[in-house]
């Protein structure tokens, strides 16, 4: 029930997708645009609905414009459990901030919206009749009204056990929506330029939002790939790098990822995937470059590194080896490229994100990574940890089974000293994720151990 | 390659460590691509310069109209942010190299990206 004299709480409709993800994104949104993080229902977790006390309208609208997660926000006006409830809410709220909305100069329209149920139209309007207390005096304007206004009514989030009654019903000003709709405009699937593990465009733009990136920001990615996640922190502003081990790639030559094509065309690399979108000025450069032996010179000129590091399934993880170190049967790159070969351990790989994160990093500036894990065998202790940096966030994404991914968002807070200081202090950290060296195995054993149990099963 | 991206890279051959900055640049072919001004950002990008690198790289260019130093109060100075815009954002080397100042090792530049890859004896532990 809202509370008299309760000022500036809004209620925000978040999209029922990536559950765990969408937390860290309003957080980070908010600490960008100046506002809090302040919890006003306990817990958030799988509900559409989120109260939350927000310190202007401006910094409300600055958090729309970012998110992806979030597909609407009201200024809320009431809210309770029963229709008396929200009554008796909107009764108490102050009509001197109702007034300027309401006067009678003004057109809007009211709107119903229901969560798991339908309402028949005759059963909508009794509804709106309902509120004919609340001092309206403009016009209504189905069209283009200057206001909306809109009830939420929350049957549940089971489709198979539908009460009679709403759980919840929230009464307030619609002021802006989200920015769901970039998900299909950068659907992966029209992109000029894509790879076998291209991240999803609503996960991308997640990243960047994690990575608080903004205007004239410089986002660095070290396994760029094709560029997908400097796209997202291309969109808000910001001017990227990449780099990537792999020379084809770089470079937009090779065989295609799409399937009925054989060979990636002149207008599929990096660049041209910002020119698409018409993000080409927030282009700076890529380069080939291991990421385990980085050319860039010392100093803090990095305000995000956001990145999908490989896995070892889809994509090999690579660094650069000696001529006596090479196996047999690993391609061997001409002219300018050099003998790609060893198996870069996942565990090392991150030690060296995180390290060159504490380096390069802007104080403030963030690191956000996907770690995947082997389900049965994780632990909270085993994300990785560097003294600079602290962990913000840590999001499961389900791959298979019993393998996931987590995206892990740090915050460098503490200026870089010697590097040899940490090493045998991260050591001891990193031995608990040495499991997952073998992440690779572990990802197929489940496959194959299935597979032995179906055709045992087919044959009994 | 744009000559901002020049001015942060650094050779990291085995034992050569900050005498790897700068990079020694030739360009055999440079193109002019223009980028819109945004001034905002330029003025971000001049404290992190190291303008003996960037004076030296231009000079390799032969690029003219290279400003020697920040000015004072260049965040407001137009005619400067602009210089320095063309300097660091506009001019591309598209075939060219990068040599490293104390152990020679080349890089080669094709199609305007940078190889920085070495073998495992070449890097730094």
């Amino acid at each position: 029930m809202a509370l008299p004299g309760s000022l500036n709480r809004y209620l925000l409709l978040m999209a029922q997708e990536h559950l765990e993800f969408r937390l860290p994104e309003i957080q980070s949104l908010l600490s960008l645009f100046g506002g809090q993080f302040t919890n006003n229902q306990g817990t958030y977790g799988k509900s559409p609905f989120w109260i939350l006390t927000i310190p202007s309208e401006d910094i409300a609208r600055n958090l729309m414009k970012r998110t992806v997660c979030a597909k609407s926000i009201f200024e809320l006006w009431g809210h309770g459990k029963s229709s008396e409830e929200l009554y008796n809410s909107l009764r108490n709220y102050p009509v001197e901030k109702m007034v300027p909305f309401l006067h009678s100069d003004s057109t809007y329209k009211i709107q119903i919206h229901t969560f798991n149920k339908t309402l028949t139209q005759e059963e909508k309007v009794k509804r709106i009749d309902a509120l004919e207390f609340l001092p309206f005096e403009g016009k209504v304007n189905l069209k283009k009204p200057q206001h909306i206004f809109s009830v939420l009514e929350d049957y549940g989030l089971d489709p198979n056990c539908i009460p009679e009654n709403p759980h919840n019903i929230y009464f307030g000003r619609w002021i802006a929506d989200g920015q769901r709709e970039l998900i299909e405009s950068y659907s992966v699937k029209k992109r000029h330029y894509i790879g076998n593990t291209s991240m999803d465009a609503g996960l991308s733009f997640i990243m960047a939002n994690h990575g608080k990136v903004k205007k004239n920001d410089i986002v660095f990615d070290p396994f760029v790939g094709t560029g997908g996640l400097l796209i997202a922190s291309a969109h808000f502003g910001a001017y990227v790098y990449g780099t990537d081990i792999d020379y084809n790639t770089v470079h937009g030559l090779g065989k295609a990822s799409r399937k009925n094509q054989k060979w990636r065309g002149p207008d599929e690399n990096i660049r041209a995937n910002l020119r698409q979108y018409g993000l080409e000025k927030y282009y700076l450069d890529v380069l080939v470059s291991d990421a385990s032996k980085p050319s860039w010179k010392k100093g803090t000129y990095f305000d995000a590194i956001i990145t999908d590091p490989p896995y070892g399934i889809r994509e090999s993880t690579r660094r650069t080896g000696s001529q006596k170190e090479i196996q047999k049967g690993i391609e061997k790159c001409p002219e300018s490229h050099v003998p790609v070969s060893l198996n870069y351990h996942l565990s090392d790989m991150f030690f060296d994100l995180l390290n060159f994160a504490a380096e390069t990093l802007t104080l403030g500036g963030r690191l956000v990574y996907w770690l995947p894990i082997y389900t049965p065998e994780y632990t909270e202790e085993m994300v990785p940890w560097h003294p600079c940096l602290k962990l913000i966030s840590n999001c499961e994404q389900k791959l298979s089974s019993h393998t996931a991914r987590r995206l892990i968002t740090m915050e460098k807070v503490k200026k870089f000293e010697n590097q040899d200081q940490y090493s045998h202090l991260l050591s001891d950290q990193f031995l608990p994720y040495q499991g997952h060296n073998s992440f690779r195995e572990k990802y197929f054993s489940g496959i194959t151990k299935r597979t032995a149990k179906e055709e045992k099963s087919s044959q009994e | 390659m744009k000559l901002l991206t020049h001015n942060l890279l650094s050779s990291h051959v085995r034992g050569v460590g900050p005498r790897g900055f700068p990079l020694r640049l030739q360009a055999t072919e440079v193109r002019v691509i223009p980028v819109e001004f945004n001034p905002d950002f330029v003025a971000r990008m001049i404290p992190k310069v190291e303008w003996a690198a960037l004076l030296e790289a231009a000079d390799h260019l032969r690029l003219v109209e290279v400003p020697k130093e920040p000015i004072q109060g260049y965040e407001q100075d137009e005619t400067f942010l602009r210089k320095m815009h063309h300097v660091l954002l506009e001019v591309e080397v598209v075939e060219g190299t990068l040599q490293c100042p104390e152990s020679g090792r080349v890089f080669p530049i094709t199609r305007g990206i940078p190889n920085m890859l070495l073998n495992e004896e070449e890097t730094e532990t």
